[in-house]
């Protein structure tokens, strides 16, 4: 082995290195409780996706503009990668995974599917918490809102169009759901 | 990149807030809403010390209604300003700017507060808080101090802040019978950085344009008052020769620099059209 | 075997007749876990005692190395090593990226970290390993590097004069020129009627792929061999060149490529940051992962199509196209890139100029320049935005100057539709095109006339809006004419092995591989049509050396109709086998039976005879009830090579609809249109979508991407706040419809699709933008199109 290779460290006592200060957090991520100490610099996608093995959101930029990081604080979408761990500390946080096992994601799911709303799936885990907040939030959008809904998720792959088609259908199908529910 | 390492600490109180920014000086770096902080880190071009996260602070979060004005807390979020009723009804120049703040999830975590202490010359409030000459509450050791927007905002992220402040506030006046207030900002994208933005507050009595503040952002190194501008659109009925005229005037109060996005002849022929269109509003208005 | 199979004509969209699946807008059943976040992409992987390699890179365009002391980044916590370009020499071998059939390509030898000196800011210059990333970085601020800088070329005309030569033993910056003129060329020009002229400026733009580049090399001491998870288009050549550059046998190298985020050629070229993370790993004898993040993409990623480029159109009073004029200088970054080199794309421009027209008289002269810029190569559509643009602008400016309609002028001009084969001026070959159908289906889907008519009644309100036109070619399905005689190891065909089960799934392992575009779906959509078998039933294989037969990968819109014919003569031959099974078991002869719905049936009436679980238990578990000389052979491997044509040309046409904002310079995207004959299709929605997909990625390099570089070669918007890729909000809705004109070089017919969109985009918006402007007297010649440019252009700053 050459000279480019570190011999066995050994850290100098007593002092703390501050790129490995800690601090303990209580989380509720998904269905699952988390008491862990995390690294106070570390933000909340590389804690999911380090810690918890949670590798349902993605890193494109990891400064806040590509919107593939995104997941949910109590009940909020946000960008993970903005987000530090310690600050989900007594938060609920929800991923992909977690909303995708609970349902929540199903119509959306079937709807990208169907409409071929995805092709390399980068942005899909982000892009599902927009529309997931469209679907709670904005139910009687147009195609033109949608539009400016998911403007700050970046897609490189579909050009948008699929993913706007997609989200439509599932607020058309609520739309005519409580149509019908309301004539009960 | 992964941002490097620093301290973090979550003060509960004001008072213990104040002596982390004073022990810490340089050092310290506030945390609000993060959305600007934590890109800054994670590109590698901050390093500072400690992160002083404010969030836990009480009082900071309300939307306050008196009798001519309303108080916004710093750690009020973008989307509260959105979703408020009363920042619709009494703050109508900052409730149409908040839309074009980024994206809804930085628009769910950022806060006035840390938007208006960063001062990025391309932001929409510092522009608003100039229109309105809203006024800046800070807390300081030595207690609070009220800031006008006219004296808060100094240069490129720079503010009459010291190290050792928080802000804690923004006071806007209400808005009454007779103002008009138009905000509009030029994008290549939506929820990009402006080109070019106006938020422009005007009083009319009868016909007539008696005060107008037209407030620009994205055309210096802070918000700029264009006061020739507004000068000859005052005392007279909007026109197309008074907006020639306010438009021609623009060039005494702006020199911008050309920068990635928009060459300086550029910005000031945005300049021109946003300030024409605020004002034909103004004449629908009418 | 090479029966022409009768897959019935394709007429129209609403008249497409599906046989099997074939022609079917099946959902991407593999996609459902990508929407579940459970991808497998590299980044997602955990291997024990991995570690992590980030490099540091020069800051500099370009810099001698003095001196680099790496021994505070040694002490760092979590810190496995620092090494610089010579250590990892050691381990890996430097490469030059020349093909032979670009008569004269040079450039010079490039190592994986730079040694003595760094060309481009954003060469490696070192590399620090350690526990975790976080590590790493933090260890990479400790290297003490002393550079000295040295003259930087950054403008591609500065590289023509040549008063710096960044190679010195290469005597100019000249990596690649080429020439060509027809003999009728002087003549054509000289008795033209006229002969409209412009230049027009490309800036070099990016991929921007949503998944950064990914490497993790996994080395095996004890036998010599490498697992590379690669997120690569072609693991068969990275197999081929790990192989060759790091010394291990080929067949110990094995690529594996898990999900891939995207890629459209970024992730087909070799990168000296990853083959130093594959040298790592051999020099470490763990296993190593790299993982480029944003900030790194845009000084690292392949650049593409800087051009400046002088086309001269001559034509007749009538409006007959005589000929076209070419002279295009393009800039690439210090080095060509390997193995496909970096003179391609400018050879493109030259080859598909002019593409769709009658004209016989073409000139061509190009110019391919070195600068201490990022490297550039093949990016989605390759030298067609550029080509296309730069064709149908001067066909909108020839039909301008003559008065006639731009429609009624390509009408007149277009290749008939029954002058198949035919052989265009720089000598590539038509099999067979449909230009003058596509263009009827165009202008009848867009209601062309009415648009006409509400665009002039909107001038008068003061509303400018306008229509582009965009006709093209486009290279598909190529053969080894387009790298292999070249000399590089590039795979020109493709293979496809199907297995039956013994519960009576298909499992089919295809050497194309897989980015999201739905290259899987196809295939097993072939297969289960051909086979008999329900699409449920069928599993797809793909990215992975060890596994699959060998072949080229994806690029160059190739996936469908080279793979999917491999896919389908596998399949052909597989249900020979299966029915040879079936036919011993229930003695009877094997004419008198087919494959349908996962059983054996009786050809005739239809009547079920064995579940194809049956077959599969019996062939392999109870071969001892077959007859003695008997041997079942489920499963089958075919290739398929393009022979007959150098590429297998498709053709489109493309239409924008845009609104001009004449006092902000603003461009409002109202509608695009797309009408694309790629042969038969296999899965239309996959198709349409990856049209779009298209289309959107070149309205972005029209209107918005441009790397930007300061005079010194820094970037000066390397970040995805400053570098404008296309959001929702501005993207229109697109329309498509398609003519179907199937190859007959193979029996699927299928052309290829991947790349039409952005080949055709940036020509019809161009187009639209100055149709708008005309009437104010403007003109864009750059792009992107900024709103800086469209008001310099219209004068108002």
């Amino acid at each position: 082995m050459g000279p480019g290779i570190a011999g066995a460290q050994r850290q100098p006592c007593g002092e703390k290195r501050m790129s490995e200060i800690r601090r303990q957090i209580s989380v509720q991520v998904n269905a699952e409780r988390v008491e862990r100490p995390v690294l106070v610099r570390q933000h909340l996608v590389d804690f999911l996706r380090e810690e918890l093995d949670l590798t349902g959101s993605h890193l494109g930029c990891e400064y806040g503009v590509c919107g593939a990081c995104q997941v949910m604080l109590d009940g909020k979408v946000v960008r993970g990668c903005l987000t530090l761990a310690v600050r989900a500390d007594g938060k609920q946080v929800q991923t992909v995974e977690g909303l995708s096992e609970a349902g929540e994601l199903a119509d959306l799911q079937e709807a990208f599917l169907n409409h071929n709303a995805l092709q390399c799936g980068f942005c899909s885990s982000g892009m599902l918490m927009t529309a997931l907040n469209i679907v709670r939030h904005h139910p009687d959008a147009s195609r033109e809102e949608i539009r400016e809904h998911i403007s700050g998720n970046y897609c490189r792959c579909t050009g948008y169009q699929a993913i706007v088609t997609a989200i439509e259908s599932v607020l058309v199908k609520n739309r005519a759901s409580a149509v019908l529910g309301a004539s009960l | 990149m992964k941002a490097p390492a620093f301290d973090y600490v979550k003060p509960a109180s004001m008072a213990e807030a104040l002596a982390y920014l004073k022990q810490y000086g340089a050092g310290a770096q506030v945390l609000a809403g993060g959305q600007s902080l934590m890109a800054v880190l994670n590109l590698g071009m901050a390093s500072p010390d400690v992160l002083v996260d404010i969030t836990a602070l009480p009082g900071l979060n309300e939307i306050k209604v008196q009798a001519d004005s309303v108080t916004i807390g710093a750690l009020v979020t973008h989307a509260a300003l959105q979703a408020s009723p009363q920042v619709a009804q009494h703050v109508p120049l900052l409730w149409q700017a908040v839309p074009h703040v980024a994206h809804m999830a930085i628009r769910n975590a950022g806060t006035i507060g840390g938007s208006l202490a960063l001062a990025d010359p391309a932001a929409e409030y510092p522009a608003v808080a100039l229109a309105l000459n809203a006024t800046l509450t800070l807390q300081g050791p030595g207690g609070q101090r009220q800031v006008s927007a006219q004296d808060f905002f100094l240069g490129f992220y720079s503010t009459a802040r010291a190290e050792d402040e928080l802000l804690v506030a923004v006071t806007f006046p209400k808005v009454k019978g007779g103002q008009v207030m138009v905000f509009d900002e030029l994008t290549r994208r939506r929820g990009d950085y402006a080109l070019c933005g106006l938020a422009a507050a005007f009083e009319v009595k009868g016909s007539v344009i008696s005060t107008a503040r037209l407030a620009y952002l994205s055309m210096g190194d802070r918000p700029m008052l264009a006061s020739s501008a507004a000068a000859e659109l005052m005392g007279k009925v909007p026109s197309a020769a008074t907006i020639a005229a306010a438009q021609a005037a623009l060039a005494q109060d702006l020199s911008p620099n050309g920068d990635l996005h928009g060459s300086a002849k550029g910005k000031l022929q945005w300049a021109r059209v946003l300030l024409e269109r605020s004002v034909s509003h103004v004449g629908k208005s009418v | 075997m090479n029966a022409r199979m009768e897959l019935p004509a394709q007429q129209s969209d609403t008249e497409t007749a599906v046989k099997g699946y074939i022609g079917k807008s099946s959902p991407r059943l593999g996609s459902k876990r990508l929407l579940q976040g459970r991808g497998a992409y590299i980044d997602d992987m955990r291997l024990p005692r991995l570690a992590h390699v980030v490099f540091l890179r020069s800051p500099h365009a370009h810099a001698r190395i003095k001196s680099m002391d790496l021994s505070e980044v040694l002490k760092q916590p979590g810190v496995i090593g620092a090494f610089n370009g010579a250590q990892i020499a050691e381990y890996c071998k430097p490469w030059v990226a020349v093909l032979g059939h670009l008569k004269g390509i040079k450039s010079a030898p490039q190592h994986a970290v730079a040694i003595d000196r760094a060309c481009w800011q954003g060469e490696p210059v070192a590399a620090i390993v350690a526990q975790t990333r976080r590590q790493a970085e933090d260890a990479m601020k400790f290297a003490r590097v002393d550079y000295e800088t040295l003259p930087v070329i950054v403008e591609m005309e500065d590289a023509l004069k040549g008063d710096f030569v960044i190679h010195p033993e290469l005597g100019d910056n000249i990596c690649f020129q080429r020439e060509l003129k027809t003999d009728d060329f002087d003549a054509a020009f000289a008795k033209a009627d006229l002969v409209v002229e412009k230049t027009y400026k490309f800036a070099r733009h990016t991929g921007v792929t949503n998944e950064t580049r990914a490497v993790l090399a996994d080395y095996q001491p004890a036998d010599h061999s490498l697992t590379v998870y690669h997120a690569t288009q072609a693991p068969h050549m990275m197999q081929d060149i790990i192989s060759r550059h790091l010394g291990i046998p080929e067949s110990n190298v094995r690529i594996v490529c898990k999900d891939v985020g995207g890629s459209f050629g970024i992730k087909v070229h070799v990168y000296p940051d990853e083959m130093a993370t594959v040298a790592l790993s051999v020099m470490l004898r763990r296993p190593v992962k790299f993982i480029a993040d944003r900030v790194e993409s845009f000084i690292s990623d392949i650049h593409a199509r800087e051009h400046t480029a002088s086309i001269r159109m001559a034509c007749t009073k009538d409006g007959d196209i005589l000929g076209f004029d070419l002279d295009d200088l393009t800039a690439i970054g210090p080095y060509s890139v390997y193995p496909r080199t970096s003179g391609i794309e400018g050879n493109q421009v030259v080859n598909l100029t002019g593409g769709p027209y009658r004209h016989k008289a073409y000139r061509a002269q190009l110019k391919v320049v070195f600068t201490n810029k990022n490297v550039t190569c093949q990016y989605r559509a390759v030298g067609h935005p550029i080509a296309v643009a730069l064709t149908e602008a001067i066909v909108d400016e020839g039909a301008r100057a003559l008065g006639m309609d731009p429609a009624a002028f390509r009408r007149r001009n277009l290749i008939a539709d029954d002058a198949y084969p035919y052989t265009f001026p720089s000598g590539l070959k038509f099999e067979k095109l449909s230009h003058h159908q596509c263009l009827d289906k165009l202008l009848q889907l867009m209601d062309y006339d009415n648009l006409r008519a509400e665009q002039a009644a909107l001038r008068k309100q003061g509303i400018y809006r306008g229509i582009g036109l965009a006709a093209m070619i486009e290279v598909t399905n190529p053969s080894p004419a387009f790298y292999g005689v070249g000399g590089a190891r590039i795979s020109a065909q493709d293979g496809a092995t199907l297995r039956l089960d013994p519960a009576g799934m298909l499992n089919v392992m295809v050497s194309v591989t897989e980015q999201g575009q739905g290259t899987e779906a196809v295939f097993a959509q072939v297969a289960a049509t051909i086979v008999g078998v329900s699409l449920e039933n069928v599993r797809v294989v793909t990215g992975d050396t060890a596994v699959t037969p060998y072949g080229g990968g994806t690029w160059a819109s190739r996936g469908a109709g080279i793979g999917g014919e491999a896919v389908l003569q596998a399949a052909k031959a597989l249900k020979t086998n299966i029915l040879a099974v079936a036919a011993a078991m229930l003695q009877l002869d094997a004419a008198q039976l087919d494959i349908v719905d996962n059983a054996v049936v009786d050809r005739l009436t239809g009547e079920q005879k064995l579940p194809l679980a049956e077959v599969g238990r019996v062939a392999y578990f109870r071969p001892d009830t077959l007859p003695m000389d008997f041997q079942s052979e489920l499963t089958v491997t075919r290739h398929f090579t393009p022979r007959e044509f150098g590429f297998t040309f498709t053709n489109g046409i493309q239409a924008s609809y845009v609104e001009v904002d004449p006092d902000t310079g603003f461009i409002k995207l109202l509608k695009h249109w797309c009408v694309e004959d790629c042969g038969t299709v296999i899965n239309p929605m996959l198709v349409d979508e990856q049209l779009r997909g298209g289309v959107v990625q070149g309205l972005g390099g029209a209107l918005l991407e441009e790397c930007l570089y300061s005079p010194e070669g820094q970037i000066l918007n390397g970040s995805m706040a400053d570098y404008l890729v296309p959001m929702a909000f501005e993207m229109p809705d697109i329309e498509i419809a398609h003519v179907c004109t199937p190859t007959k070089t193979s029996e699927l017919g299928a052309k290829g699709a991947g790349e039409a969109g952005t080949a055709g985009a940036p020509g019809a918006v161009m187009n639209a933008v100055n149709d708008a402007l005309q009437v104010l007297g403007g003109n864009v010649v750059e792009q992107p199109m900024t709103p800086d440019r469209v008001l310099a252009a219209l004068g108002k700053i």
